[in-house]
């Protein structure tokens, strides 16, 4: 068994973008892991000999206004934006799933009510609405997380509500309630699996979109707060300087960059390896 | 055959609310299955075959009525509650598809389904499942089951499917097995196969079928009494054989008429002229009467009651006893 499902594995080449993708993220996911093994200096100790200093080979990214490595500071920063690519997608995955799950599945007011609601946020621009979320709750990353979760679960529901019911008029869902089962082991065990496909996918497609949120808020003053390293807090701070010093504003949108794109990557590749129609 | 029936279904209605208005697809169907028999219940498309499978388990859609008597085992289906019903299922009542393909979960391995319907039916000890589990596969025919416990749906081949969901149906010993058209998407070589173990099974286990197909020779084959259904109501009850040798309903004498096979070498076959009538306004008389060749005046008026012929055999049909020998030989 176990070697049948080996050689089925190996039999499939892993496509070029699915690699490039995931060497992105594995990347990134180091310099989350192990930032203080990887980061030459202390991303906030201060060096006055160091003000401003180009990249050279004590500074590969160079250094900002108050000397501080940007190369340190990158990579400090991939802790912040690893968590925002998770927390600001956890709980819309979550919610959006069981949402969808039971308005696809029960169908009938439920369904209709739930229809209205995501017409009513979808009504909205994203962003717009994002930020008038923080403008009420307080700028920092744990409100971010909650402003784009009450945004956010929706599109996860809608996904998830018509893979349902697709699902559902299987035979082998029909086949479950012959058997006997109740609603939840049908839903849970049954339809589940088989509708999870196209949400794993959009899931990690959402964190790049996610990634470049949080940097654009964090930009904005209204995501994570300096003197927290993040990406997008970054960029605000390099762009006074941008005429003189270049990298304080390069690396770390290189970094927005990369991550993205690795996180595209390895979406779109799984949704090619798993055979997701978008 | 004089056992008392497990599954008695008298005067059963169904009534589809459609936007076009009501849709009876169901008119007054009355059957009996008695343990160890196995009943066909033949017609063409739409005449309520399915229907009447998912009427017994109470599968239908909301906007079916039901109406009529359902007893299983002296207990009235149409009034159990939901639970009662969800208890039923798969264990004192198995089904099985037409599309083997599809009613199996693909992302769920053989092993883990049939043990799961062994969890949900009480069975705790996962050790106990497990060998259960073996024996059924090795039950159904599947070679080495050991080693296909692990696989998945879309490893095995469309009779070996079917063959792993009679084992899935099976596993909680129901006492009636309710196939809707099981044979229908396998080539004829393994239908064979397949009826031969429903056949077998029924016998070694005692347990009562009533086997939905479309296919006379299906029927011939594999059942013991047939119901012959049309446009919702059945119209002829009979043993197996004696209906083969002389129908005594003027549908069943036109279909038996009308399948290759029944004349001469390279004869034209004998359509049956018409289409079955709309559901959504049901014939004040015989719903064949429009396309029968012995239809006579009352026919047309009324209802013809179901006239028992004999111990097994009773036929809604004026015509009973004026129909030619169908077949010349």
């Amino acid at each position: 068994m176990s070697g049948a499902k080996a050689s089925r594995l190996s039999a499939t080449a892993i496509p070029a973008p699915l690699l490039i993708g995931a060497v992105f993220v594995t990347l990134m996911f180091a310099c989350a892991a192990a930032p203080g093994l990887l980061a030459p200096y202390d991303p906030v100790a201060f060096d006055y000999s160091a003000l401003l200093k180009p990249p050279s080979f004590a500074h590969p990214f160079g250094a900002d206004n108050f000397g501080r490595d940007i190369l340190s500071r990158t990579i400090y920063a991939t802790r912040i934006d690893c968590q925002i690519a998770f927390f600001s997608t956890l709980a819309p995955l979550v919610i959006g799933s069981l949402v969808g799950l039971a308005a696809g599945y029960f169908g009938g007011w439920l369904d209709i009510l739930l229809g209205r609601v995501i017409d009513l946020v979808l009504t909205f621009p994203f962003l717009v609405i994002v930020i008038a979320i923080v403008a009420v709750l307080g700028p920092g990353l744990v409100n971010m997380y909650v402003a784009v979760s009450i945004v956010g679960w929706v599109f996860y529901a809608r996904l998830m509500r018509g893979e349902v019911l697709v699902q559902k008029q299987l035979d082998y869902v029909g086949a479950a309630r012959v058997l006997g089962f109740g609603s939840a082991r049908i839903l849970f065990r049954h339809i589940l699996p088989n509708a999870a496909r196209p949400l794993l996918v959009y899931w990690v497609t959402d964190m790049a979109l996610k990634i470049l949120l949080g940097s654009s808020l964090g930009y904005l003053g209204l995501g994570a707060q300096p003197p927290e390293a993040e990406w997008g807090v970054l960029i605000a701070d390099g762009k006074n300087f941008f005429t003189q010093a270049w990298w304080m504003t390069f690396f770390p949108g290189a970094a927005i960059v990369v991550a993205g794109l690795g996180f595209s990557l390895v979406g779109d590749g799984l949704a090619d390896a798993l055979d997701v129609k978008r | 055959m004089s056992l008392a029936p497990i599954l008695s279904v008298k005067d059963l209605d169904v009534v589809f609310a459609t936007p076009r208005g009501p849709l009876q697809a169901i008119d007054g169907v009355t059957l009996d299955v008695r343990p160890g028999e196995i009943l066909g219940l033949v017609g063409e498309s739409g005449s309520g075959k399915s229907v009447t499978l998912r009427a017994i388990l109470r599968l239908l859609r909301g906007n079916a009525k039901i109406g009529g008597q359902i007893v299983f085992r002296g207990e009235h289906l149409i009034l159990a509650t939901e639970r009662r019903m969800q208890q039923l299922r798969g264990a004192s009542i198995g089904m099985i598809f037409q599309e083997p393909m599809t009613a199996l979960n693909p992302v769920l391995t053989i092993g883990m389904q049939i043990e799961e319907t062994l969890a949900a039916h009480g069975l705790r000890e996962a050790k106990a499942r497990r060998s259960r589990a073996i024996e059924l596969l090795h039950q159904v025919g599947i070679p080495s089951p050991q080693d296909r416990l692990g696989g998945y749906p879309h490893e095995f081949s469309g009779g070996m499917r079917q063959r792993a969901m009679i084992a899935i149906a099976l596993a909680a010993s129901p006492s009636l097995l309710l196939a809707d058209e099981p044979t229908t998407a396998l080539d004829v070589t393994i239908q064979d196969q397949i009826l031969k173990l429903l056949k077998r099974l029924t016998t070694e286990l005692g347990m009562a079928m009533i086997l939905v197909t479309h296919d006379l020779g299906v029927v011939a084959e594999t059942c013991d009494r047939v119901s012959v259904m049309y446009a919702g109501r059945v119209a002829e009850t009979a043993p197996v054989d004696v209906l083969f040798a002389a129908p005594r309903h003027a549908y069943t004498h036109a279909l038996l008429r009308s399948a290759p096979g029944g004349g001469a070498p390279r004869a034209m076959l004998t359509p049956i002229a018409g289409q079955p009538p709309q559901l959504q306004a049901p014939a004040q008389g015989c719903a064949f009467a429009p396309r029968c060749e012995y239809s006579e005046a009352r026919c047309l008026e009324g209802r013809p009651p179901m006239f028992a012929l004999g111990p097994d055999q009773a036929s809604a049909c004026h015509a009973r006893d004026r129909l030619p020998p169908w077949r010349a030989s």
